[in-house]
């Protein structure tokens, strides 16, 4: 089993897919001779030549918008947007055609495409570098939204993303595509779409979270721990699908739930998670649940950065504050 | 002036450089005069006369289609619908130069190119009805659905010669967009794209002079369109648009020259709507009765009925015998179009995704109930 950073584990899963099946193949800036801004592609060139690893000319309406033709042709083209900043101008091709020519045609075609972004906060990287997308991507009907938090997540996931029949965005924590190295099997395994991770059990309350938050949560649990809290820590791993059985069994155990996210609040994932916990749970909470997110403002340059996304300090004080409803 | 050397190079064709108006000037490529006179006696479309028969009575089945069409509008019988009527040369001459094993991404006007290609005219309607199991094509035909976000199709149809091109397939795609398309920023990503990784597209341009309501010097200061192809480092070429003979002959050269390795072209086709842009516009808040009139002269099934009858190969009973049969075969479609079965909602949430996810069951589940509650929903 190798040590692998959370990146490297991406690169493995592109190549682990790659040598499986033919039809698989990267496009993007800088995605072959350079490997990728991240290195996330890097070494693909090498094993599968110029023709599995498109270096595209700079658009990004043009890479989606081409990898849905491809797609549509019998490819499964794995695009990558160089950063979360840049996807924007391939919004349309994700929203208004990626994600409705399943529907559009009654199932005669489908788009098996991945759309690969580095996103959220934390390297201190100039404007439009850093942010928190997912909610928009969450809210369109036909995607399918995946934001791995680990290493072995990360390469599970992306194989699960390259052989899903549907659109997927998956979105990479770029906080920490090396802030740490893990067990990560050779060769090929999945980790299916739509399943949570109960990273933590615990009987007093239910963090829930995904991405880099899913590991400050980890560390918010921990700390609560010493308080005598015992915190029971779900990483989401898929927004859409959405394992809600995995949530709301525990939020009906412990009655109690505090989301933790790295978006701005108003009409966040987080937002959709309270109105499920209300509709699906309200008779079981002891509390009421609480949002731990950014503002409601773009997010700042670097110096103000620490104090926009949320730390553990913030996500303990949550849970502090469930408790002591 | 548009770079058209390969389609220039028959000596045959003769190019009209006179131009009616400032955006026609260069060398349009014309196989027949407004009369329907050839512009070279010796000009051979390579089409048999059975084929020239066919190309004209779709042109004649589309037009009673849109008036058809544009009447049940009018009734309340259909809802919005993108006339054609006018651009019936470019439609099915263009479509006539693909093969089955090519590629056609339409905009929301090609309803004859989508019929030429083996829809079924009912489906076309049923998808303007509202309906849409209307847009599943039958497998076989390779239409793509239609895009109604102005030319994003274009990157679709760029990523689909791209890969045949990367799998060794010698096919071509065409796409159909307007001249309101060219000012889209996706128009110029897949223009770039197509040039760059040389791929078997060709780009074909309907210039019907209008974006709803903004004619086209305004949309671009480039003296034509087709000369936008030389800045992506490729082919473009203006073909008049209402010469069903002409848009044949450039289009199977381009498609012939994609599908060889040759690479992208852009064709574009000088054409005119003479209808409003839909059923929801009026085009008498644009543009002069008289203009119109001019262009109805120029009507292409009149022009090319003009060129067969001259040739010998029609006359007026044949005339008179095929728009009565294409008002019978529209009126059969309008009759099992009001006849299709009514939907059960359960088709709102298929196809969303390969697999129904919980929220959508859930929510099906409710709006039956909800319906058995009011009584309409259907028996279990």
């Amino acid at each position: 089993m190798a040590q692998l950073t959370l990146v490297q584990a991406i690169n493995d899963a592109l190549k682990t897919e790659m040598r499986l099946d033919d039809r698989v193949l990267v496009m993007g800036e800088d995605v072959s001779v350079d490997g990728g801004v991240f290195r996330a592609t890097e070494g693909l060139l090498q094993e599968f030549g110029p023709e599995r690893t498109l270096d595209t000319p700079l658009a990004e309406s043009g890479i989606v918008g081409t990898a849905i033709g491809m797609a549509l042709y019998g490819l499964r083209p794995v695009a990558e947007i160089q950063f979360d900043g840049f996807m924007p101008p391939a919004f349309d091709h994700i929203v208004s055609h990626a994600a409705r020519i399943r529907w559009r045609s009654r199932g005669r075609y489908h788009v098996p495409l991945v759309v690969r972004a580095p996103y959220g906060g934390g390297i201190h990287a100039p404007e439009h570098h850093s942010e928190s997308p997912e909610a928009y991507y969450a809210h369109t009907p036909g995607l399918k939204v995946v934001i791995p938090s680990s290493a072995y997540d990360a390469k599970g996931l992306l194989i699960a993303a390259i052989r899903d029949p549907d659109p997927v965005i998956f979105l990479e924590p770029k906080k920490i595509y090396r802030a740490f190295r893990e067990d990560v099997p050779e060769g090929d395994y999945t980790v299916p779409l739509g399943k949570a991770r109960v990273v933590k059990e615990g009987a007093d309350l239910t963090v829930v979270s995904w991405g880099y938050m899913a590991r400050i949560s980890l560390q918010a649990a921990e700390e609560a721990q010493d308080e005598g809290i015992q915190a029971e820590v779900i990483d989401l791993r898929t927004l859409v699908p959405l394992d809600i059985e995995t949530v709301i069994r525990s939020v009906e155990k412990t009655g109690r739930c505090v989301i933790a996210q790295e978006s701005p609040p108003t009409c966040s994932f987080g937002a959709e998670l309270m109105a499920l916990i209300n509709d699906k749970a309200f008779l079981y909470l002891q509390a009421p649940p609480v949002r731990v997110s950014a503002f409601d403002t773009a997010i700042p340059l670097y110096r103000l950065e620490d104090p926009y996304v949320p730390d553990a300090g913030k996500v303990l004080r949550g849970i502090q504050r469930v408790m002591q409803f | 002036m548009a770079k058209s050397t390969e389609f220039k190079s028959k000596e045959r064709i003769k190019t009209d450089r006179k131009g009616g108006r400032s955006w026609t000037l260069g060398a349009m490529i014309r196989v027949l005069d407004d009369d329907g006179h050839l512009l070279d006696e010796d000009y051979e479309s390579g089409l048999s006369i059975e084929a020239l028969k066919k190309i004209y009575r779709w042109m004649v089945v589309a037009r009673v289609f849109d008036e058809r069409a544009l009447a049940l509008q009018r009734q309340g019988r259909l809802g919005t619908i993108a006339p054609l009527s006018g651009q019936e040369a470019a439609q099915v001459g263009s479509a006539w130069a693909l093969q089955p094993a090519d590629w056609m991404f339409p905009s929301y006007r090609e309803h004859a190119v989508q019929a030429v290609r083996g829809q079924r005219w009912v489906d076309i309607l049923a998808y303007w009805g509202g309906n849409e199991e209307g847009n599943r094509i039958p497998e076989g035909i390779n239409n793509f659905t239609i895009s109604i976000p102005i030319a994003t199709q274009c990157l679709h149809a760029v990523g689909a010669a791209w890969a045949a091109k990367l799998k060794g397939d010698r096919i071509a795609t065409m796409v159909y967009f307007g001249d309101g398309g060219t000012s889209e920023g996706d128009f110029h990503e897949a223009m770039n794209f197509a040039g760059v990784f040389q791929c078997p597209v060709v780009f074909f341009c309907q210039n019907n002079q209008y974006a709803i309501s903004l004619p086209r010097e305004k949309q671009t200061a480039s003296e034509t369109i087709a000369q936008k192809a030389i800045a992506y480092g490729f082919s473009g070429v203006q073909v008049d648009g209402n010469d069903v003979l002409a848009v044949y002959q450039v289009t199977k050269q381009a498609l012939e020259k994609a599908r060889a390795g040759g690479g992208p072209t852009l064709i574009e086709a000088i054409t005119y709507r003479l209808q409003h842009h839909t059923t929801a516009d009026d085009w008498t808040r644009y543009r002069s009765q008289e203009e119109v009139e001019e262009w109805k002269r120029k009507d292409p099934i009149t022009r090319f009925r003009k060129y067969l009858e001259r040739e010998g190969f029609w006359g007026q009973k044949d005339e008179e015998k095929i728009w009565e049969e294409a008002k019978a075969e529209i009126a059969k479609v309008v009759e099992e179009y009001e006849k299709m079965p009514e939907r059960d909602v359960e088709e709102i949430f298929k196809y969303t995704y390969a697999e129904m996810p919980w929220n959508l069951k859930e929510q099906l589940e409710d709006l039956r109930a909800y319906l058995k509650e009011r009584g309409e929903g259907k028996e279990e």
